[in-house]
């Protein structure tokens, strides 16, 4: 009794060291020492639950420990920031299936000893201990092959685009109502063999409905699915504390959960969507989206003659996109924009909250090829200056710069903030060839009258600019 | 526990979850998603419990035991991963 007072009174101070690390991660001048603070907190709740007495052999934890933080510091060491966002993906995954196993571990317990002695031994409720079970499995298992899928998307081994076929609401809906009707029976039943059948399969329900909701959300979505899967995992950690009555758990995991709501807001906000049409619309599968037509062709330029327009421009910003991060443009780019402010230019980043496949994936990019903060404005800054601009040029970008989001009424993405590139005087668009972006929608920035289309491969083309300047100095 | 007393923490946490990130620079969204994905790994504590507390080749031990590894990967490669990313951010503008 005694050691459980204080196991728990560690508990305390580890999910305050959890808030407090979430709330440095908030600002930049503390992110470092918040995540360390945060780390600080779960070695703590690591180490003292060691000493719970209800432990008895240390040797397979031991070998757990070991195989786990060997494969995970492998993979965080040697993973190139470029394939951060399919990392971080799997690792969520892994956190859903982990919570999924603890739940079933409970279960398993409880097969061993039946309901009644089960409810005696833990001062527990059969029904309560059923529901948080099937709810910790559930969303565990939602959260595994949901970021498994989505890793699958962002590291290009699936396909990005959205796949929707006939009926896939309809179907989607059934699995649900499979999964709830099946969790009802399980919550109430009492004959273990029954229960246990019915675990196994709302398991495997739960698993197919991971992939089955992914599976229609477009490329271009990415980041809404990312922070909400990641929010998920945080919920799954949380009902897994209810199964082992266990407090850390039950805060902790609520806190990811919360957090990772509001981030799945502004990334919503930032395409001025619904979470709901995020998640149900099929948004990009189908070309034949609406908008406007526009039957002007867009006007292509070389690069030397790019060059040139380049040499003279004041003030230039680039606009970089997930196109960028395919051609792994960021160093070329950072080349690039170091030779124009030599040679007078002032050169700046432009970078949209949703551009790229997850919540500030841009940033990352151009962090690891060393551009400075100061550079890389947000939205809000850049907008107003953009009138001012000589040259806007857009790499790997089309809906976060598309101007028919404010002035076209019947294009799907119409009210999503964009950065105003058509404002700038002259506009650079770099494409690798004439496709339409994600969404499916004719950009109209690319027949605009000041627009001028480079294309080929991003990083090619930046690498002969970068020659023309370096050349012509 | 009292039940209700759980829910009780829940709802609080919930709430102060939400106060928490309020407004946060774009720059920090990737770091603080993977920083709280590390945290979301807590669910290692149930892990150790189920792997230490059952008995030896127990199916609960065995399911514990590959709950045990995932939450290690998932806590050990977040925090590592995140502080990688943090490294990256910090030498700028110095």
């Amino acid at each position: 009794m005694e050691a459980n007072v204080l196991i728990n009174l560690a508990y305390v101070v580890a999910a305050t060291l959890f808030v407090f690390g979430i709330k440095m991660l908030g600002s930049a001048d503390t992110a470092r020492r918040g995540n360390l603070v945060s780390g600080l907190g779960m070695l703590f709740a690591v180490v003292v639950t060691l000493v719970d007495r209800s432990i008895l052999s240390y040797t397979w934890i031991l070998a757990g420990l070991v195989l786990g933080s060997a494969i995970g510091l492998v993979a965080a060491r040697l993973v190139k920031m470029t394939a951060m966002p399919e990392l971080v993906a799997l690792f969520n995954g892994f956190g859903g299936l982990a919570s999924l196993l603890v739940a079933w571990a409970e279960f398993e317990k409880i097969r061993g000893m039946g309901w009644a002695a089960y409810e005696l031994a833990m001062e527990s409720n059969a029904i309560f201990s059923g529901f948080v079970i099937y709810l910790a499995m559930f969303i565990g298992g939602v959260t595994f092959t949901g970021s498994l899928f989505a890793y699958g998307k962002l590291s290009g081994k699936l396909s990005g685009t959205a796949i929707v076929f006939k009926g896939q609401k309809a179907f989607n809906l059934l699995l649900c109502v499979a999964i709830l009707g099946i969790g009802i029976v399980f919550t109430w039943g009492s004959d273990l063999e029954l229960t246990y059948k019915l675990f196994l399969t709302g398991m495997g329900l739960s698993l197919l409905f991971g992939v089955m909701g992914v599976m229609p959300i477009g490329g271009g979505d990415m980041p809404v699915v990312i922070s909400l899967l990641n929010s998920l995992s945080g919920m799954a950690a949380s009902a897994a504390g209810f199964v082992i009555s266990n407090n850390v758990l039950i805060v902790a995991g609520c806190l990811v959960g919360a957090s990772g709501l509001i981030l799945t807001v502004i990334m919503c906000k930032a395409m001025n969507r619904s979470l709901g049409n995020v998640l149900f619309s099929g948004f990009g599968a189908s070309s034949s989206s609406g908008g406007a037509e526009d039957d002007r062709e867009p006007k292509a330029i070389s690069v030397e003659d790019a060059f040139y327009v380049l040499e003279a421009a004041s003030s230039v910003v680039f606009i970089p996109g997930y196109g960028m991060a395919v051609a792994q443009a960021q160093h070329v780019v950072k080349e690039l924009a170091e030779l124009l402010e030599e040679n007078g230019t002032e050169a700046n980043f432009a970078i949209h909250p949703v551009a790229g496949r997850m919540p500030g994936h841009m940033n990352v990019l151009l962090a690891e090829a060393d551009v400075e903060y100061e550079k890389l404005l947000e939205m809000d800054t850049v907008n107003p200056m953009m009138p001012t601009v000589d040259v806007a040029i857009v790499i790997g970008a089309n809906d976060v710069v598309n101007p028919a989001a404010t002035d076209d009424e019947s294009s799907p993405i119409y009210g999503m903030p964009i950065i105003e590139a058509h404002q700038a005087k002259t506009v650079f668009v770099l494409k690798r060839g004439q496709g339409k972006g994600f969404s499916g929608l004719v950009n109209k920035l690319f027949v605009m009258e000041n627009t001028r289309m480079i294309y080929g491969d991003a990083k090619s083309t930046i690498s002969s600019l970068v020659n023309e300047l370096k050349s012509s100095s | 526990m009292d039940l209700v007393l759980l829910f009780f923490i829940f709802v609080l946490a919930a709430f102060l979850g939400l106060e928490l990130i309020s407004k946060v620079p774009s720059q920090l969204h990737t770091p603080l998603m993977s920083g709280s994905n590390a945290i979301s790994g807590i669910t290692i504590v149930g892990a150790l419990l189920a792997t230490g507390a059952e008995e030896q080749g127990s199916m609960g031990m065995i399911l514990g035991f590959v709950a045990l590894v995932f939450a290690t990967i998932n806590v050990v490669g977040g925090y590592v991963v995140t502080d990688r990313m943090l490294q990256m951010f910090k030498k700028k503008g110095k």
